[in-house]
């Protein structure tokens, strides 16, 4: 008998995808019975699951993010590369590359093999374990960024141009808007490597994910937060690098800067009208997903005959595997966010400077 | 230099919102950057480059033999501008060609030396040894329109500032000097003699005038000035010679070709200082709105011509047959310019009248009785005063007409650039009408950005982060709560408004807070104010 498809044991439900042999589902909506989770960003990590399987650091994450008690009633912590059976499906958690912790969900059952990538990217980044491509059935991938318009630059090269921006304006503030898990922590190390020993300055909503990651083992050299001026109308960090949520240079807590240049790290950025409408001064293209060719050639490279798309650019992802032989299906998964597109940026940054500014 | 050098020069530009960052780029260009690139890219960011044998066509049949046209269809519908779409979707070979970039002075140079039918090939062989940036700056280059927010304005300001020169003498060489003003430069650097534009019709920095404030009046010995009208048109400068015809704005773009019938009129050896004004029959000026209609077009067609006939109004003669009157006193200056007015009889102008006056009280009610459309208020200009470029300080004044105010209310909020980033800066207020149900409702009319205090900004933008209903981007709607007093200098009827009149310079007076927003004005007050063609 040939192995099933993977779609007689994998539903697509409201809650996100159900393995139904094995009973749980993968990054699914709040409130799931069982559930293995891909890494610790919000649309994928969401409250208030019964049981949760991810590895130590995306747990950690979860708890740190989520609060004690938000976080799964219960957590199991799986390595990568260390394969447990549920139900009699085989579940591995490979390398993602996304961020730290970041896995790629693979599950086996009676010889059919399905990965579910989570978010991924193929760029090297000194904070996370590097993706590995595992040969399958069927790949479950996202499209955030499937269009051929999106090719990133090596991250390396934009760190180097914020730099040089650096230098050419002394006596302003930089503010680079990154997210707080994963972009922040690679640009601080990218930054660290291209030889910025100085204090990395950061805003309340960066610190705690920071910490989390040195207590993993990833170096972060001396930060520390944002000061208040010490006179009212004074400005302070001219010079320096400050890194904030995305859009917080819209609050009045970016008013202590001096004269600010804003930046932000953003695969979006590589769209100049999309950056001059956010009136971004430095468009920095760095980002934890891959791009269009990088896209392409994950997909070439394990090898499935059928890609799922789950969110995104789908239907140019679908248009251009078909003409390479692959099927493509659209999820149309409910939740998932396009990174760093939407208002919930700004609402979480408006919180964080709100929850600072009283404290 | 190579294009590379160029695209990141560009990139910058279109990001820095400030005046002085770009000023602070361009100079370091000027500074770094060899000959005759740097000219090059002079002319490129000035609009002074055209080239016949590549157009936007080009670039779009040249990207459809090497891309997917759902997928290039798809990415044009996403980024919105073509050049941009290739530049980004252009396949990079596996490694790129070992070819340096090209020299902006090559792309020119091939551009204007290659046949037509070769320039496609020659095209992709650039594009392909260049990164995305390069590529925007190249096709941007050979397309012309650069859109960066740098204008020639700029350049030639930075140029000034570069090299200690004065500005008005950087315009004036300026427009003698073709792409890549090697003999500028030259002269900029103190290398080699100011380029002589002889019978070129060069723009000439115009005299501007200071706004005349309650202080001023008091001190003013009213001999001493003659009064005109102030004109509500656009203030140009007609120069004409043997060495060809232009029409300059207050800011040195050429605007010759929007206005053809006032250049075929120039048909004399000299350079005038004017309003442009729609011009009806016997002279009637329009409102400004209909001149609008005529303004930032490449070509003019028929109907537009008909419709809106345009004419100059002449406040001063600058050049008479190659001789430079500008050091003569304003008077002798006026004489010539009747005389040579009643002499030459030059098509579609007019002199701007002088107006009688004994006292400055007779004055002071001329000025509160311009009402008239076409007027804002009055120009005083010393009798013994030389053209001086720039706004020098007490030889000219304008005094306009006292302000027209409403109380409106506040619709939507935006947050401004560069410093104002973190601040809600831009206000658009509306009036209430009828909405048709019986009821009552806020329609916008105009948009302000400036006339309150540092204190008052800094209430509003907290006012209006509380008092937000939703979300655009950048913009707040707020609740419709609170009042402002909105004062302007006109209002006119547009058919681009939904409220169906544009106000010009508006700006706030004062905050209302105390008044309730169902007390603000309406429309219909507004309506009363309106400005129309004087019969």
């Amino acid at each position: 008998m040939p192995p099933p498809h993977p779609d007689t044991w994998i539903r697509v439900t409201p809650q996100g995808l159900y393995c139904e042999p094995g009973d749980f589902f993968i990054d699914p909506m709040a409130g799931a019975p069982r559930a293995i989770i891909s890494h610790g960003h919000s649309d994928h990590a969401r409250p208030d699951h019964g049981a949760v399987l991810a590895t130590p650091e995306t747990l950690a994450i979860m708890t740190a993010r989520l609060g004690e008690g938000r976080a799964g009633r219960s957590q199991q912590a799986l390595a990568y590369h260390a394969p447990i059976t549920v139900g009699g499906v085989r579940v591995t958690l490979v390398p993602a590359g996304h961020v730290l912790g970041s896995a790629q969900v693979v599950l086996e059952w009676q010889g059919s093999r399905i990965v579910v990538s989570g978010d991924y990217k193929r760029q090297p980044d000194p904070t996370c374990a590097p993706f590995e491509p595992v040969p399958c059935d069927v790949f479950v991938t996202e499209a955030t960024f499937a269009l051929p318009v999106f090719r990133h630059p090596p991250a390396a090269q934009e760190v180097r141009r914020l730099l040089e921006s650096v230098a050419l304006f002394p006596e302003r503030a930089h503010l680079v808007g990154c997210y707080a898990l994963g972009k922040c922590q690679r640009l601080i190390a990218l930054l660290r490597e291209a030889g910025w020993d100085r204090p990395i300055y950061l805003h309340g909503a960066q610190q705690s994910m920071c910490a989390l990651y040195e207590r993993f083992g990833i170096p972060m050299g001396e930060l520390r937060p944002v000061p208040r001026p010490e006179k009212r109308g004074a400005t302070v960090l001219a010079g320096e690098l400050v890194l904030a949520p995305p859009s917080a240079e819209a609050n009045p807590w970016a008013r202590r800067l001096a004269d600010p240049v804003t930046a932000v790290a953003s695969g979006w950025m590589r769209v100049r009208q999309r950056a001059k409408a956010r009136g971004v001064e430095l468009p920095l293209i760095v980002s934890d997903h891959v791009d269009w060719d990088d896209l392409l050639a994950s997909i070439a490279e394990v090898g499935a005959p059928e890609v799922w798309v789950t969110h995104g650019r789908e239907e140019a992802l679908i248009h251009a595997l078909a003409g390479r032989g692959v099927r493509g299906r659209a999820l149309h998964l409910l939740g998932r966010e396009e990174e760093e597109s939407g208002e919930a940026a700004l609402d979480l940054a408006s919180a964080a400077v709100g929850a600072e500014d009283a404290a | 230099m190579s294009l590379p050098a160029f695209a990141e020069l560009l990139e910058r530009l279109l990001f820095t919102p400030g005046r002085n960052a770009k000023l602070a780029l361009l100079k370091r260009w000027f500074a770094t950057q060899p000959d005759p690139d740097r000219g090059v890219a002079l002319a490129a960011i000035a609009g002074e480059l055209r080239f016949s044998t590549a157009k936007p066509s080009l670039v779009r049949e040249l990207v459809a033999t090497r891309v997917d046209p759902v997928l290039l269809a798809w990415s044009h519908d996403y980024v919105g501008d073509l050049a941009e779409t290739v530049a980004l979707i252009w396949p990079e070979p596996d490694s790129r060609p070992n070819r340096p970039p090209p020299d902006l002075s090559e792309v020119v140079e091939t551009l204007e030396l290659l046949p037509k039918s070769e320039v496609p090939a020659r095209m992709a062989e650039w594009l392909d040894v260049l990164d995305a940036g390069g590529r925007l700056a190249l096709i941007k280059l050979v397309t012309g329109g650069l859109r960066v927010g740098a204008s020639a304005r700029l350049a030639r300001q930075a140029l000034a500032d570069w090299s200690g020169h004065p500005v008005e003498e950087v315009e004036e060489v300026w427009h003698g000097v073709p792409p890549p003003y090697l003999p500028l430069f030259r002269w900029l650097e103190g290398k080699g003699p100011r380029p002589d534009p002889r019978d070129a019709p060069v723009f000439r920095s115009p005299m501007l005038a200071q706004p005349l404030e309650a202080p001023d009046i008091a001190a003013l010995d009213h001999t001493a000035f003659r009064a005109e009208w102030k004109w509500d048109g656009v203030r140009v400068q007609a120069a004409a010679g043997p060495g060809g015809r232009r029409l300059w704005s207050r800011t040195g773009e050429d605007m010759s070709a929007a206005f053809p019938e006032v250049v075929e009129a120039m048909d004399f050896h000299a350079v005038v200082d004017g309003e442009l004004l729609v011009m009806r029959e016997g002279g009637v000026v329009a409102p400004f709105a209909d001149l609008q209609q005529r303004l930032n077009r490449k070509v003019v067609g028929p109907k537009l011509l008909r419709d809106h006939p345009t004419g100059l109004r002449l406040y001063d003669l600058l050049f008479e047959n190659g001789e430079d009157l500008r050091p003569l006193p304003y008077d002798t200056r006026r004489e010539r310019l009747e005389a040579w007015f009643a002499r030459v009889k030059p098509e579609r102008m007019d002199l701007s009248p002088q107006i009688a006056f004994a006292s400055l009280e007779q004055l002071t009610g001329l000025r509160e009785g311009a009402r008239a459309a076409g007027i804002e208020g009055l120009m005083l200009k010393r009798g013994d005063a030389p053209y001086v470029a720039g706004r020098p300080k007490g030889l000219w004044w304008k005094w306009k007409r006292a302000p027209l105010s409403i109380d409106a209310v506040l619709m939507y909020a935006q947050r401004g650039h560069g410093k104002r980033s973190s601040t809600y800066s831009d206000y658009t207020f509306g009036l209430w009408r009828p909405d048709g149900q019986g009821g009552e409702e806020l329609v916008p009319v105009g948009k302000a950005y400036s006339g309150y205090t540092d204190q008052e900004l800094v209430w509003l933008d907290r006012w209006i982060r509380n008092h937000t209903l939703s979300r655009f981007g950048p913009v707040r709607e707020v609740e419709k709560e609170l009042v402002l007093e909105i004062v302007f200098d006109a209002a006119q009827r547009s058919g681009r408004h939904k409220s169906g009149v544009a106000l010009r310079f508006p700006r706030i007076a004062r905050l209302r807070a105390d008044k309730p927003a169902a007390e603000a004005d309406r429309l219909e007050t507004l309506m009363a104010m309106l400005e129309e063609g004087r019969e």
